[in-house]
């Protein structure tokens, strides 16, 4: 008896010893990959540094010039606020009703949700690029389609009245069916017995709608709500490929502001400053939705 | 009658009042809801192929044409004459596969240590590793280049295959939720014939495991074939180039030209149709494999 303890102890170390050894590329990259960027940035965000030569500490002056002196950093702010509300909530309406057709006994439902897929899969560069076509104001076919019905369509990705509807338009497009793939999931998880219930108390589509559906894919509704704010919040490719953040900076996001600072310009340390300035704000916009959520999500009792 | 009623309520169509005709009615106007999204889903990418196709001057005829009149394949000798589109889709083919074989093996790897292993701190580190997802990149990308550039491997493809290699937190929470699920006596069974974890990981998980490791890879594969940023700020010479970034470059080469779209849609074809064929073959592994994580999230 003693001596198998002996060797169940041994088989334990063994094993955590082991269990460490698998993990050990994981929490190596965290280390290297997000730990130490993450402390780093906030250093080199406190000083002035073009890559070339030493990082010179200036303490504070990078955030007091982001919001003093910077013309550009608020409206870049607000533009990307705009962008991702424009983009986030409309997407989650649009994605949830077309879930919420699919997730019914009608044919070819899997042949629509593959569809509705395939922009997901596609290169964003290419598809901008495409869009760009589509968007062109005088041979553009979307142009072309409403002069047909008498309409003289705008300038779309010319006009800074029009640019970010435009490019909001194409990344609703771009993301829908990643949203309906997740939300058809949640619908689908739901227990039919609920619905069942409700009918025979002779409640109809929309109050089941209302009081069963939305409650029981809340935590669904909030997955999307908070992963999309936080990745559309520093989206970067399809915009800077359709516009390059112009007309006027028009549609400049966030992102291609830091990437202009950092590998254009070279000023390091502002874009670090930039790029904390990003990261408080999303994990502002997370601890909200978190409080919040309070509110509104509605976890099950697991039985 | 109860079975009747049963029967609607689990197509999930009973509504108050609404005979047969009204039912038909509601479906035709579903399907015709939902064929018109497919058509906007679709459209753009059927209009990107038939202007590849177009010869500079037929692009912008009305009514459009959907089938190109000539056929004009010469958009696409062109653009390897503008870009070097090869290097380019070698380039891509070669950093996504490497980048694939790597996040598969330190996810899976990390995977099955948090599934079925027993270790001092599991929790705490599980958790960890789950709040590293919600860090934006935006914080960590500078830094990252630091690194690369004090390593010498800017202009390399090593910063966007080398990363990989040290998984990834998304794809290791994926894994385990399907490791979880695999028969706890098959483990057992295994570890009393005296089989090493390496062992019972290699033989046992990743055989039975591989659904979720196809939408891994192909996740992965896709995501680093569709990167724009890691390829824009590493990579300066056109012979290292990928296929997300080569045309960024071939838009510049080409001009803005509306003469010159053809040669742009094509190379932007050649960017889009392996990801379709990779989506073609692996769909349910794509579809399936995402539902499950949102459930889970």
């Amino acid at each position: 008896m003693a001596a198998k303890t002996v060797t169940l102890k041994g088989m334990r170390r063994r094993e955590e010893r082991t269990a460490w050894l698998f993990i050990a590329p994981v929490f190596l990259g965290i280390l290297v990959f997000q730990v130490y960027p993450t402390i780093f940035s906030l250093y080199a965000s406190l000083t002035s540094w073009d890559l070339i030569s030493a990082p010179r500490w200036v303490g504070i002056r990078n955030y007091v010039n982001l919001v003093t002196t910077d013309r550009f950093f608020f409206k870049t702010m607000w533009t990307t606020a705009r962008y991702t509300l424009g983009v986030v909530l409309p997407s989650m309406a649009i994605s949830l009703f077309f879930a919420s057709l699919l997730n019914q006994s009608i044919r070819f439902k899997h042949l629509y949700r593959a569809i509705y897929f395939v922009p997901v899969v596609a290169p964003t560069v290419a598809l901008a690029l495409l869009w760009g076509w589509l968007y062109e104001p005088n041979f553009g076919i979307i142009n072309a389609a409403l002069r047909v019905v008498g309409i003289k369509g705008p300038a779309w990705l010319g006009t800074t009245q029009w640019a970010l509807r435009s490019v909001i338009i194409m990344a609703i497009w771009a993301g829908l069916g990643f949203q309906i793939v997740i939300f058809l999931a949640g619908l689908q998880a739901v227990p039919q017995e609920y619905y069942e219930a409700s009918a025979i108390d002779g409640a109809n589509s929309l109050q089941k709608f209302r009081h069963i559906t939305l409650p029981l894919i809340s935590p669904v509704t909030f997955f999307v709500l908070v992963t999309g704010i936080i990745g559309t919040f520093q989206d970067f490719s399809l915009v800077w490929v359709l516009t390059g953040g112009g007309p006027a900076g028009a549609t400049q996001l966030i992102v291609m502001y830091l990437y202009g600072l950092a590998f254009r310009l070279q000023r390091m340390g502002v874009a670090s400053a930039v790029a904390y300035s990003v990261f408080v704000v999303i994990v502002g916009l997370t601890i909200l939705n978190f409080v919040f959520s309070k509110r509104w999500v509605f976890y099950e009792e697991t039985t | 009658m109860i079975t009747d009623v049963e029967r609607e309520i689990r197509r999930g169509e009973i509504t108050a009042g609404g005979g047969r005709p009204a039912r038909l009615a509601t479906r035709a106007v579903t399907h015709a809801v939902l064929i018109a999204m497919a058509a906007m889903m679709v459209f753009p990418l059927v209009w990107l192929n038939s202007t590849s196709l177009k010869s500079p001057g037929k692009q912008m005829v009305w009514p459009p044409q959907f089938i190109p009149n000539p056929f004009y394949p010469r958009n696409y000798k062109d653009l390897f004459i503008l870009a070097p589109m090869g290097r380019y889709l070698f380039n891509s083919f070669k950093i996504s596969t490497l980048s694939v074989l790597g996040v598969c093996f330190s996810s899976s790897l990390a995977a099955f240590a948090f599934a079925r292993m027993r270790f001092r701190g599991r929790e705490a580190l599980f958790a960890v590793l789950l709040a590293t997802m919600m860090l934006p990149y935006a914080v960590t990308v500078i830094p990252t280049f630091v690194i690369m550039k004090y390593l010498g491997w800017l202009n390399t493809h090593y910063p966007l295959i080398v990363p990989s290699f040290f998984g990834s937190a998304y794809f290791v929470f994926l894994l385990r939720q399907s490791y979880r699920a695999i028969p706890q006596d098959l483990f057992d069974s295994a570890m009393i014939d005296g089989a090493s974890f390496f062992r019972i990981y290699w033989g046992i998980f990743i055989p039975l495991g591989m659904p979720a490791l196809v939408t891994v890879a192909l996740f992965a594969f896709l995501g680093s074939w569709n990167d724009l940023f890691g390829p824009l700020i590493y990579l300066s010479s056109q012979e290292k180039m990928t296929v997300a970034l080569g045309l960024t470059y071939l838009r510049g080469r080409a001009g803005t030209g509306v003469e010159k779209v053809g040669v742009i849609m094509a190379g932007s074809m050649l960017g889009v149709v392996p990801m379709l064929l990779l989506y073609g073959f692996g769909q349910k592994y794509f579809i399936q494999g995402l539902a499950r994580t949102g459930l889970k999230g």
